[in-house]
């Protein structure tokens, strides 16, 4: 199929398979050296870029996005980052003069990250470096060159200005959730694929595409209608193509804990590409927003040709491996509520930025003159579903408000689960874990200090 | 002067462009070839049947060898031979090659290599250091034994005595680069092999045994790696040697550069360690003697694990004079991965063991654990003989907390006398200055209003031993052209992995012959222009590569006074170079021009440069000598918090001052200082290498291996260089610096196992990596 974007400022067209990666491309076809490989999988950030499309310009792993993904949009590399006459980029500068680099194999990648992040706006460099690895410096210098360049113009070079393209195209990308669903019911066996955040190590790491397991994709980055997040008034429904980064903007001020563990969930570049569709609908035991939303009381919707239906999003999880959603049906939206002021979002992993969880805990619980009226308490990586606590919520409700109810309940976690032993964490520490974030939820919503993130030196 | 400033890295420009290659960025001839290994899935036993029709028919595959096709030396080990490159029918472990595919594509080549048929009878796999020791399953006959002094009746006799056991896991280099070698077939059966490689001289051996040919017939180049860490001192030989007897085979080019889960899972890491310990010691926690036992896992082959061990056992002491000690070590065979060199190179393991002693000690006796350091303290220099006799321009030695009488005894476990001790006064510089007191009192304050929050403040200071403990590698060549336009091209033997060597090194020339740094071209390493090269490691490049370019350079500088001097009738000694100028009998003229003059004058403008470290003899297997020319200092200081609920940890604070003697460059031994801690406390928390029962490696890719991400460095991170001149008679008196700063981490994990300290009155007994799970451990432990 024929893929037409922007690189380096000049138009491309590239005659690709659907699931050839931006990288190999970079590197084989186009002699591009300079944005590198480093894991392969969208871990270490070695391979950012800069995409352009309408809604602005963002980071992304190259290792893990498809050409097709690519269509209409503009991409610079770390080749098309000084001035065309050579000056460097004010990133670039700032990371020699502060002595950001020794190996120099990260640095690209990070250089990129910095110029999109300085491009727009952003001083969080921590987060916005998230998901670029480092072995060398152990980061100070870096963090020393990205503040410094804050104030640095931004050179015009920079601002990318997407293709404007015909619509008619050979790629497998509906336009709107209509046509997605037709293409659904005429391909109930297809893959879909929206951020390729997952779908992009079935192919480098598992040649998925060799044994022809992705012969029958549909693209949605062009599904516009997916994209929406619509206010109704007491809920939020975020459509299934919203990325998680757009997700973490609309949830930040209404639901600041939520907001805080999707801050932490992949690396920037990830969740720039990641959608919260994809999350949802892959079912898997340790993704981190569907704890969250069983928290919530969350609704999800899907959509099977012209035939919708909700249902909470606790349902839609069966088994490990298994949901609730027949061929051709997909994921549309989920509906969440706009105040659950009790909210709290625990993540815990080996490391606090971009780690997958060994257990993420959503705790929801609702308290009237004391005594406890409602809880929505959801763990991930406890089972083999993201699963909601029964027994542990029924020993709560109609109980005081105090360490006594809460330390009765936490016992009854044991019930609700029998976690598993990995690489992440053994079952003993999960459990263990899990207890402690129930009583870390009742010391937070009592106003100490409990967050290790907030302490300062 | 050059050296001594803060000159950016050589290659800063070229790596924030992208443009600085690597060797997977070589522009390929066409029709070159990539390689990839087909891996065993056990972890012992033996291949039955191995049917590879369904890897010869994958797209692309041009050859498919197993080790019948392998025309000469079927070895990639860099010690016994015990390293078959492609399995002879045996399996050691879960990663193993067995097979190699010749596509044309990386793309094909990995994709056919998954698609071998093969049947094994299994064995049991010798995991565990409990399974080895029953199965006598080690290196050498039995157990390496150092000994001073009558370790049973020191222990027996003193006051107070404690035993424990401490865990710490390996770690992965996970150098951004993988690894990748590059072979181009030359006429007459030669091979030139680009290679990411620490040792490149290691890589031309390798290549030649296995294509039986003299080393002649070889040429290794490297211009620069991706990182290394020790990862790429012998860990690179296999993908050197497939890809020459591939191009060899071929006729064609051949490139092959490890997946990165396939290099997580071939190649070995540093060695995990468990450390018994037995200790005796007096009320102020002064150690009478100690008994330490080392178990180490080396995994499958013997690759660099006895020295690795050794080194070990060489810094079990290490700021602390120990009257008495024996230190046994167990160098166990493993089916696993085999373990290999890493930053410190079994010094780390070694020292946290000393640290942990010294921890405990101070939680046993109730006493401050940097008191207790400092109470067992080597003797400074200028308070001992040797130390005052060999003075040279260093300053600052002695001081308030030097001992009054000085003692008869400063010598090692391994005899060898600690004559340039500075760390009293670097410990009062970095408490004093960084408030250890108050600080303390403060924590102890928070977590008195903190239930569930616990904060920890630990020091470690940090003693390491410098040179390679194989006398015979301490040793360095380089090759100086000066052109007649006065430009100069530099060459030595040792690589550039990010560490700022070339640059460095660099410094030096430009320093001997008094031009600018931009005068100087650093060139690529290459077995064809210095032969013979020790690895770069063991933190000696500069010390040694600097060195033998000092001596080159001077060599050349000298026959241009010469020349210069003779033509202005004046004594060469008054002929001088600086500011890019050559002073000659009150005329000057520029370098280029002294240059020009001597060429037309028909003077050589090139030289080879050697140096050797003086002063080094050590007998590996009585423990006893001088290992070491001298030894680099450091101390640090972290502050960390815990959550008692998860164990969620992380670092808040961290001080350090360290000893690079008269830095060469400040702003590259302050980045190695930072990157050093940084990894080193990314081994002792996040990183956890897990196997399975079967002894799969699971955390085989960065998803699931967690080295320190951006926010994990501490927010408030002070790093100071020491003021002060090396005693030992180095290049421009700096010191080594690669490897010292990695074990400043310490104090990172000292700190954790302090905040657990606070959660109880038991000893936490924290062990490593202090993942969140072991900290919650602690904190149970803690709490009785």
């Amino acid at each position: 199929m024929i893929v037409t974007f922007l690189l380096n400022g000049e138009i491309v067209e590239v005659d690709t398979p659907p699931t050839q990666t931006l990288l190999d491309y970079l590197r084989e076809a186009r002699d591009l050296k300079g944005t590198k490989e480093g894991c392969n999988e969208g871990d270490c950030g070695a391979c950012s870029i800069m995409v352009t499309d309408a809604t602005g310009a963002r980071s992304l792993n190259a290792c893990i996005l498809f050409l097709p993904q690519l269509h209409g949009k503009a991409v610079r590399t770390v080749e098309g980052l000084a001035a065309p006459d050579g000056s460097l980029h004010p990133v670039q500068q700032a990371m020699i003069d502060h002595h950001g680099s020794q190996c120099g194999f990260c640095t690209p990648g990070f250089v990129m990250s910095m110029a999109t992040a300085h491009l727009n706006g952003r001083t969080d460099h921590n987060d916005a470096l998230a998901g670029n690895l480092c072995r060398c410096t152990g980061y100070a210098p870096i963090i020393r060159a990205a503040k410094s360049a804050e104030d640095a113009p931004i050179p015009d070079h920079v601002r990318d200005t997407p293709l404007d393209l015909p619509k008619e195209t050979q790629i497998p990308a509906p336009e709107t959730s209509d046509a997605l669903a037709q293409w659904c019911l005429a391909h109930p066996k297809g893959t879909l694929i929206a951020g390729a955040t997952d779908v992009g190590l079935w192919v480098t790491k598992h040649f998925a595409d060799r044994d022809g397991k992705l012969d029958d994709v549909a693209f949605l980055n062009r599904c516009t209608d997916l994209q929406q997040i619509d206010d109704e008034g007491d809920a939020l429904r975020i459509g299934a193509g919203v990325t998680m980064t757009d997700v973490l903007a609309a949830v930040r001020d209404l639901h600041p804990s939520y907001a805080e563990m999707i801050r932490r969930y992949g690396s920037l570049q990830v969740r720039n590409a990641a959608t919260i569709g994809g999350n949802i609908a892959n079912g898997s035991p340790i993704g981190d927003n569907p704890p969250a939303l069983i928290a919530l009381g969350a609704t999800l919707h899907l959509r099977h040709g012209d035939t919708r239906r909700d249902l909470p999003i606790e349902d839609f999880f069966i088994d490990y491996g298994k949901q609730d959603r027949k061929p051709g049906e997909f994921v549309e939206a989920v509906t969440i509520p706009k105040s659950a002021p009790a909210l709290r979002c625990y993540k815990l992993s080996k490391r606090f930025d971009q780690d997958i969880s060994a257990v993420c805990g959503a705790f929801n619980i609702t308290a009237q003159d004391g005594q406890i009226t409602d809880a929505r308490i959801a763990f991930g990586g406890m089972a083999g579903t993201p699963k909601r606590a029964a027994t542990t919520e029924a020993a709560l409700i109609g109980k005081p408000w105090s360490l006594e109810t809460i330390t009765n309940a936490a016992a009854q976690l044991r019930e609700d689960f029998q976690p598993m032993s990995d690489m992440r964490a053994s079952a003993d520490y999960r459990m263990e874990a899990a207890i402690g974030q129930l009583h870390r939820y009742f010391d937070d919503l009592n106003g100490n200090q409990t967050d290790v993130l907030e302490v300062r030196a | 002067m050059s050296v001594s400033k803060p000159l950016p890295h050589d290659a800063a420009r070229l790596h924030v462009t992208g443009t600085a290659r690597y060797v997977d960025d070589v522009p390929l001839p066409s029709g070159t070839l990539h390689l990839a290994f087909g891996t065993s899935t056990i972890a012992r036993g033996t291949i039955t049947s191995m049917t590879l029709d369904r890897v010869r028919n994958a797209a692309g595959v041009i050859h498919v060898l197993t080790a019948d096709n392998l025309p000469f030396e079927n070895d990639v080990s860099p010690s016994i031979h015990d390293e078959p490159m492609l399995s002879d029918g045996s399996v050691h472990y879960i990663g193993q090659p067995l097979f190699l595919v010749v596509a044309d594509s990386h793309l094909n080549a990995r994709n056919a290599a998954r698609l071998g048929d093969i049947t094994y009878s299994e064995d049991t796999p010798i995991l565990s250091i409990k399974d080895a020791l029953a199965a006598n399953s080690r290196f050498e006959d039995g157990p390496r034994i150092y000994t001073k002094g009558d370790v049973d009746t020191a222990l027996a006799t003193a006051p107070n005595r404690l035993t424990g056991s401490f865990d710490m896991g390996g770690q992965e280099h996970f150098y951004l680069e993988g690894q990748a070698a590059l072979a181009l077939p030359q006429e007459g059966g030669d091979m030139v092999v680009q290679s990411s490689t620490q040792h490149p001289t290691e890589i031309q051996h390798k290549v030649a045994d296995a294509l039986g040919v003299p080393m002649h017939s070889v040429r290794v180049e490297i211009r620069r790696m991706g990182g290394g860490f020790g990862g790429k001192e012998s860990q690179g030989n296999a993908l050197a040697v497939s890809c020459a007897i591939a191009a060899s085979l071929t006729g064609k080019p051949c490139k092959m550069r490890y997946d990165r889960d396939d290099d997580m899972m071939i190649t070995g890491k540093r060695h995990d360690f468990r450390i018994d310990y037995d200790v005796g010691f007096d009320a102020t926690g002064r150690i009478h003697g100690i008994d330490f036992t080392q178990f180490t896992r080396c995994g499958w082959a013997q690759d660099l694990s006895l020295p690795v061990a050794d080194r070990a056992m060489l810094h079990a002491d290490n700021a602390y004079l120990l009257p008495a000690a024996r230190i046994t070590s167990h160098r166990l065979k493993t089916n696993m991965q085999s373990a290999t060199a890493y930053r410190g190179f079994g010094g780390p393991q070694g020292m946290i063991g000393i640290e942990r002693v010294m921890d405990h000690i101070a939680h046993t006796l109730n006493l401050d654990p940097a008191d207790v350091r400092r109470t067992n303290y080597y003797a400074a220099a200028d308070d001992t003989p040797a130390g005052q006799a060999g003075a040279g321009t260093g300053k600052r030695f002695g001081g308030a907390h030097s001992p009054n009488a000085k003692p008869k005894d400063n010598t090692t476990p391994y005899a060898m006398e600690v004559t340039d001790f500075i760390l009293h006064e670097m410990t009062d510089t970095l408490l004093n200055g960084a408030d250890y007191h108050a600080r303390k009192a403060a924590v102890a304050d928070w977590n008195a209003s903190h239930a569930t929050l616990k904060k920890g403040l630990a020091f470690n200071p940090v003693k390491f031993g410098i040179s390679f403990t194989l006398t015979h590698l301490n040793q360095a060549g380089a090759l100086v052209h000066v052109y007649q336009d006065g430009s100069i091209h530099l060459n030595h033997g040792g690589t550039e992995m990010g560490q700022g060597l070339f640059q460095k090194v660099a410094q030096v020339a430009a320093t001997r012959f008094g031009v600018d740094i931009s005068a100087v071209k650093i060139t690529a390493t290459d077995t064809g222009k210095v032969p013979n090269t020790s690895a770069t490691a063991a933190s000696s490049g500069t010390d040694l590569n600097g060195m033998a370019v000092q001596n080159a350079c001077d060599t050349i500088r000298d026959r241009i006074a010469v020349c210069i001097a003779k033509l202005h009738d004046v004594s060469p000694e008054t002929v001088t170079f600086h500011d890019g100028q050559v002073l000659v009998a009150d005329k000057t003229l520029s370098f280029a021009d002294a240059a020009k003059l001597s060429y037309e004058n028909r003077v050589s403008l090139s030289a080879t440069g050697f140096y050797r470290t003086p002063d080094v003899a050590w007998d590996r297997i009585a423990g006893k000598g001088r290992p070491f020319f001298y030894f680099a200092y450091g101390a640090a200081l972290t502050e960390v918090v815990i959550d008692t609920n998860t164990g969620e940890n992380r670092i808040l604070r961290t001080d350090i001052l360290h000893d690079a003697g008269a830095s060469l460059n400040p702003a590259l031994d302050i980045g190695q200082i930072e990157g050093g801690y940084v990894q080193g406390a990314g081994w002792l928390t996040t990183e956890e290498l897990v196997w399975d029962d079967d002894g799969r490696l699971r955390t085989h890719a960065p998803s699931t291996y967690k080295i320190p991400a951006c926010s994990d460095r501490p927010e408030v991170f002070n790093v100071t260089l020491w003021d002060g001149e090396n005693r030992a008679e180095t290049v421009y008196r700096s010191k080594a610096v690669g490897e010292p700063p990695f074990m400043l981490g310490i104090s990172a994990h000292l700190a954790l196992a302090d905040a657990c300290a606070a959660c109880g009155p038991t000893y936490p007994d924290l062990q490593a990596p202090a993942t969140s799970e072991e900290v919650l451990q602690a904190v149970k432990r803690a709490r009785g």
